[in-house]
């Protein structure tokens, strides 16, 4: 077929697209136009150049007219560049002389003027005709991949997902910055629709992950740096020293309570601060690994000095013959290898003192989402007993505010999907607990999913009170008698029309959930990208909803996007299964669009060396000459562009081939 | 068996390139042994018409300097190509228009105006410019005239080979002379001369930076320079990195960042676009006041980037008019 390369036989195709491309360009007309150009044999528009008729029709036509060189018009290359090149090859055509034009994206969708997007079309297929010609035969180059994967993020979505690739027989690296896994799910009491206890269904999970062979869990521990490329990540761990060996520490718990602090005295960050914890300490009783912890912030025996020293070591004392606390522990840093990675790094909570009229931190008897998650909660501060900050009052009503920091230009605008059903799931629990009234305060109710709007029918069977209304402020400043000592929450109730204020013992702001703030230095460590909200940005909403653009790095769970624990675990799924389609194909095919450096005419000047992202570019000293990583190379181009003398070169987008598109497309009158 | 045939003729040029033949020193007797040389306007006495006379490719070689400025220079450049097996382009001025080719930033008729009447050394009270004729005592005589563009000389004829250089060095022309004595020529369009870039041969080139970071950029006579670095690490324009070696570094070796006077590798299409490319992607700055405070040090970007290579580049004139 590509005996006689000397003779460039063009085949050209242009799609309708359905209706896509055809309602706006003439594609006949651009197929005959083509037709008449040098070099090209063949040109037909076609329905649907994707369908399985279409790319035999390509097989048929390199067959039947001896064609060597294929140019597809249809939509963006990010979508079917791959299958067509498919086509090609499938017809014995190298798949690499073949170039896609792109006129939907680019044409048929972003105009108005029928004829003017016809004549478009043409240029651009011009151009593609004109560079097609000068392609070169390329061939992919096959990397092994690394069978090991990263999970960065220990919450039901790392968890899951470790899981499910652990299960496999995949060895899963789990890095958790926090001491224990199980992220924001461990601090939940129960679970919307269901009410099943959050504990009951988590635990289990984590102390799996904590147990099982091909799981090495990397508590109290940040990833630092990141470089290599699909299925060959080079990654180092830093773990933060717990003052406690984690291979001696059997989590009997006895340096807690031989702890010099009689009474515990510090804030409990596990418990939203609502209780208090010692100096030595385990986050919460089901913490996995079931290690303890020393704060070195507040332990008296990091403060030693001549006028305080009252520690006596109890601590060390208990521990006895384990001889676990390691006072001298210092921060060490981890290199491991890995092929793929899942990045699940969750979300945090939207801080309600952004909000300063709902009162948060003004007045005591205004609660976060999170905090009354640990009120209602067995384990939490209370046992579950429902009371104020002042340990002892049961509130009689209660209002739940919904949208704090949520579908608000203010502050955050998306809806952050999760609210109105935990905020309904709290209203039951609360009711359950205390009995009190309970009011919801809501911009729409939004609860699809499965058994969620049947969730919603319970609450409202229940007697639960729903007032339409965004809050407008919360205060203690009473006008009757029957406000005084309580929150008065002012809102326009929608539906009935007038400003209504509604006296209640607890306030409860249902915050929403946003980006971590440093979301952005782990978008950089990994090399991935970000929407404008600060969520991490998937590579396609549907085609590819849990890749990045970084091959071989998924993303599941919050830090994508706001979303609840059975679309969180789905995703983890989803991501640990992209990994295991990779590690289990054994090899990657690298998109030979790579750069190259011509060895003999670099100069050595260096131009090239700061500017690669993907740091594939090193400096031979002795030779004097910059050479490029090709596993390593993305085909960004920078390097070319920056190469004063010309001596770094790009497949698929040499001068020859990007000058011919230029002049091909200028030459179209 | 005679002797081969050569020419040297010049255009639009100084006339250093002249002085490089003679620079040869004591090889150019060598070379005046091996040869005749039919024509060499700044040494000898010549008539055209005795070039005229001469069969077609009946000259060897002609080494031509210089730009095509005028009718007159496109007119030799056409004989001498008729004449001769080869026709070299010699010279910054041959192969890229040079110095003159800077002229192309402005009309003819503006460059012209300044020169004959609002330069202030001029006094040119009738304010008479150039003429293509004119009469004395019944006799008529015909003078050249500026065309309106700058032309390197492949842009008018057919060139056979390229010897780079403001002017050429005597080694790099010994070269070229050499080849075409032995009959070592190598494929007709070469530039005569190393293929890699500058630093390759720069005896700064160790004390390159690996991060570059330009905040801003100054002229050599701004600061006090440090003779062995790098001219690039100390914020100097230096074009070495986009400029073809073979000159040895003349310049960064005389303490003077390099000019671009060999012009770009055979892999670049335009030097100047190519150098730019490079320095800003290497700015520090990355938004846009930064990066235009950055460029803002950088007085006269097209001679600085464009000094010999103007009249070649693919930046359009200002005025779009006929050669």
């Amino acid at each position: 077929m590509e005996m006689n390369q000397k003779e460039i036989r063009i085949g050209f195709y242009v799609c309708h697209c359905g209706s896509n491309i055809a309602a706006m360009v003439d594609c006949p007309d651009v197929a005959k136009y083509v037709g008449t150009l040098p070099n090209v044999v063949l040109s037909r528009d076609y329905k649907y150049m994707c369908s399985d008729p279409g790319q035999e029709l390509i097989a048929k036509d390199i067959a039947e007219h001896k064609l060597n060189r294929i140019v597809v018009a249809s939509c963006s290359p990010l979508l079917h560049e791959h299958t067509f090149r498919g086509a090609v090859e499938a017809g014995g055509v190298n798949p690499f002389f073949f170039h896609m034009v792109n006129i939907r994206e680019h044409d048929s969708w972003v105009h108005t003027d029928r004829k003017e997007a016809t004549e478009k079309a043409k240029g651009l297929s011009q151009a593609a005709i004109a560079r097609v010609a000068k392609h070169k035969k390329l061939e992919q180059k096959k990397v092994p991949i690394h069978p090991d994967v990263l999970v960065v993020g220990g919450g039901i979505a790392g968890i899951h997902a470790a899981m499910t690739l652990a299960n496999a027989g995949k060895k899963v690296y789990l890095v958790e910055r926090e001491p224990s896994i199980g992220g924001h799910m461990a601090k939940f009491d129960k679970t919307f629709p269901t009410l099943d206890c959050a504990a009951c269904i988590l635990t289990p999970k984590m102390s799996a992950v904590g147990s099982h062979p091909n799981i090495t869990l990397l508590s109290y521990s940040e990833v630092t740096k990141m470089s290599g490329y699909v299925g060959n990540y080079d990654v180092t761990v830093k773990r933060k020293p717990r003052y406690i060996n984690e291979d001696l520490c059997t989590g009997c718990q006895d340096c807690i309570s031989h702890c010099v602090f009689k009474e515990p005295k510090f804030a409990d960050e596990f418990n939203e601060n609502l209780s208090k914890r010692r100096p030595v300490y385990i986050p919460f009783p089901q913490a996995t690994p079931q290690v303890v912890l020393i704060d070195p912030e507040v332990c008296l025996n990091f403060k030693r000095s001549v006028l305080t020293d009252k520690c006596k070591k109890t601590c060390v004392e208990a521990c006895g013959e384990k001889k676990a606390i390691d006072f001298t522990q210092k921060e060490t840093l981890l290199d491991i290898k890995v092929g793929t990675i899942i990045v699940s790094t969750g979300f945090q909570t939207f801080d309600a003192k952004r909000i300063p009229q709902y009162g948060y931190g003004k007045y005591p008897g205004v609660y976060t989402a999170l905090e009354i998650e640990r009120l209602v909660n067995t384990s939490g501060p209370t046992g579950g007993h429902v009371v104020l900050r002042d340990g002892k009052t049961e509130p009689k009503s209660i209002g739940i505010i919904h949208c704090v920091g949520s579908r608000d230009k203010k502050t955050n605008r998306w809806c952050s999907r999760v609210c109105c059903m935990y905020s309904m799931k709290l209203a039951h629990l609360l009711k359950e607990h205390t009995g009190a009234e309970v009011y919801n305060f809501y911009i729409d109710m939004r609860t699809p999913g499965k058994g969620y709007e049947e969730f919603y029918d319970k609450l409202l069977e229940e007697g639960n009170h729903f007032i339409r209304g965004r809050v407008g402020e919360v205060t203690d400043w009473a006008f009757t008698k029957e406000e005084e000592g309580k929150l008065v929450i002012r809102v326009e109730d929608t539906l009935a029309g007038y400003v209504r204020r509604i006296p209640v013992d607890m306030v409860v702001l249902a915050t929403g959930i946003e980006p971590h703030s440093d979301s952005n230095d782990v978008r950089r460590l990994f090399n991935m990208s970000c929407g404008s909200e600060g969520f991490f940005l998937e590579r396609h909403p549907k085609l590819a909803p849990v890749n990045t653009f970084n091959d071989g790095i998924y993303i599941a769970g919050c830090c994508q996007g706001p979303r609840d624990i059975p679309d969180t675990v789905a995703q983890a799924g989803a991501a640990a299964a992209e990994c295991m389609a990779l590690i289990d194909k054994g090899h990657i095919e690298q998109e030979p669009n790579t750069a190259f450096v011509l060895a003999d005419e670099c100069c050595g000047c260096k131009s090239c060396l700061p500017l690669c992202p993907y740091t594939a570019i090193t400096f031979d000293e002795a030779l004097g000459k910059a050479s490029i990583n090709e596993a390593l190379c993305k085909g960004c181009g920078t390097c070319v562009a920056a190469c004063p003398s010309g001596s770094i070169v790009q497949n698929l987008f040499d001068d020859e081939e990007i000058f011919s598109e230029i002049k091909g497309v200028l030459a179209y009158e | 068996m005679s002797k081969p045939k050569v020419a040297f003729y010049w255009c639009a040029s100084c006339g250093g390139c002249e002085e490089t033949v003679v620079d040869l020193a004591e090889d150019i007797l060598g070379v005046v042994a091996a040869v005749d040389i039919v024509l060499w306007p700044v040494a000898m006495d010549f008539k055209y018409k005795s070039i005229e006379d001469m069969p077609d490719k009946s000259i060897t070689a002609t080494l031509l300097n210089g730009a095509i400025r005028s009718t007159e220079q496109e007119e030799m450049a056409r004989l001498l190509r008729r004449k001769s097996q080869f026709l070299l382009a010699y010279g910054s001025c041959a192969v890229s228009g040079g110095i003159p080719g800077m002229a192309n930033q402005f009309p003819r008729e503006q460059i012209l105006k300044f020169n004959y009447e609002e330069c202030p050394t001029m006094v040119n009270e009738k304010k008479v410019h150039p003429q293509v004729s004119c009469s004395d005592e019944g006799h008529t005589l015909k003078l050249p005239q500026l065309h309106n563009v700058v032309r390197s000389l492949d842009q008018v004829v057919d060139v056979d080979y390229y010897v780079p250089g403001c002017p050429p060095t005597p080694k790099i022309t010994k070269a070229a002379v050499t080849a075409l004595l032995e009959g070592k020529l190598p494929p007709k369009g070469s530039v005569i001369g190393p293929d890699a870039a500058l630093c390759e041969e720069c005896p700064r080139k160790a004390s390159k930076p690996s991060v570059w970071d330009y905040t801003q950029f100054v002229r050599p006579h701004h600061k006090l320079l440090d003779p062995e670095k790098c001219f690039l690490a100390q914020n100097v324009i230096c074009m070495g990195p986009s400029t073809r070696a073979g000159c040895e570094g003349a310049c960064t070796t005389g303490g003077m960042p390099c000019t671009g006077c060999f012009g770009p590798t055979s892999r670049v299409t335009d030097q100047g676009a190519k150098m730019m490319s490079s320095l800003c992607s290497n700015i520090l700055a990355k938004d846009e006041e930064g990066i235009n405070k950055t460029l803002d040090t950088i007085p006269d970007p097209i001679g600085t980037f464009y000094r010999y290579g103007l009249a070649k580049s693919i930046l359009r004139r200002k005025v779009n008019l006929p050669a």
